[in-house]
């Protein structure tokens, strides 16, 4: 992968998915903390940088509930292209 | 060395990989049943009993294969190929190692689908992995009806010790679900709003 193809990435809970186990949060603290309930917050908007596309994969894997979606991102106009 | 003199390697190949596989089986039974716990072992994250709930799944299922093909290759009894995936057909112990190949059809469809997990969808996913408790029994069951080392004392050491295992599992599981129904943990005292969960909101940074 090189850094010229590669496609910008965010991060997207699906509340109704969530059920808080927390994994996301051990995986990828540098993007993702808890609340007091344990549930994820998303830092900067969910945004994933190139260097953190691994964890990113990595953390969506684990989600024992796959309540944590990667949407690809338009490089120019930077909308989801994914459905929610 | 003497004692073995007489027996082919690949037939004491088969009795270990088949204990090491329902070793393998047990751990990830165990961590299976007690990680929808949401356990917190001390000094362990999440991820990792996760991590190794699946890779001891693959694990055993490599070693099913040694299992499978050093019975087959040996020739000693009469197993095919065919019977380790259809059961109750081996002209060896039809019964038991056919419930060999029962359980070793549920373990592959729930390492496909546990791979496809996110192509299936985590409803799908769930549906298939409810089999994963009938596989450990069926495994247990076929360990100690077949082989050479049925009913020798160290093989029942390591079976009691696997069903103590996954006994433990499902009573701590058991006891969880009857204390407390909701899985969240409680909010910092003193925290508590009239507003409920706030789930997935976006901070920035």
């Amino acid at each position: 992968m090189s850094r010229d193809g590669h496609q910008a990435e965010r991060l997207e809970v699906d509340p109704i998915a969530c059920a808080g186990h927390g994994l996301c949060a051990e995986l990828l603290p540098e993007l993702i903390e808890l609340d007091d309930w344990g549930y994820p917050l998303l830092a900067n908007g969910g945004e994933v940088p190139p260097e953190l596309a691994a964890l990113a994969r990595r953390a969506a894997d684990a989600c024992p509930t796959l309540a944590l979606h990667r949407l690809r991102v338009a490089a120019a106009a930077g909308v989801g292209r994914a459905t929610p | 060395m003497t004692l073995f003199a007489s027996i082919s390697p690949m037939w004491l190949a088969t009795r270990g990989a088949g204990v090491v596989a329902f070793l393998l089986l047990t751990t990830t039974m165990a961590l299976g049943v007690a990680g929808v716990l949401r356990l917190q072992a001390r000094g362990w994250p999440r991820f990792a009993l996760d991590a190794i709930h699946r890779s001891a799944a693959l694990l055993a299922l490599v070693f099913v294969g040694v299992h499978v093909a050093t019975t087959v290759l040996d020739g000693y009894v009469d197993v095919r190929w065919i019977d380790a995936v259809v059961p109750f057909a081996s002209g060896y112990r039809t019964f038991f190692v056919g419930l060999g190949a029962v359980a070793f059809d549920i373990l592959l469809a729930l390492a496909i689908s546990g791979i496809l997990r996110q192509r299936i969808g985590h409803r799908t996913w769930r549906a298939i992995h409810w089999a994963a408790y009938a596989c450990w029994p069926i495994a247990l069951v076929h360990t100690i009806g077949t082989g050479s080392d049925s009913g020798s004392v160290w093989l029942l050491a390591v079976i009691a010790l696997c069903c103590a295992t996954v006994a433990a599992a499902v009573v701590a599981r058991l006891g969880v679900l009857r204390g407390d129904p909701s899985p969240p943990a409680p909010p910092a005292a003193g925290r508590t709003t009239s507003t409920g969960r706030t789930r997935a909101r976006a901070v920035a940074r």
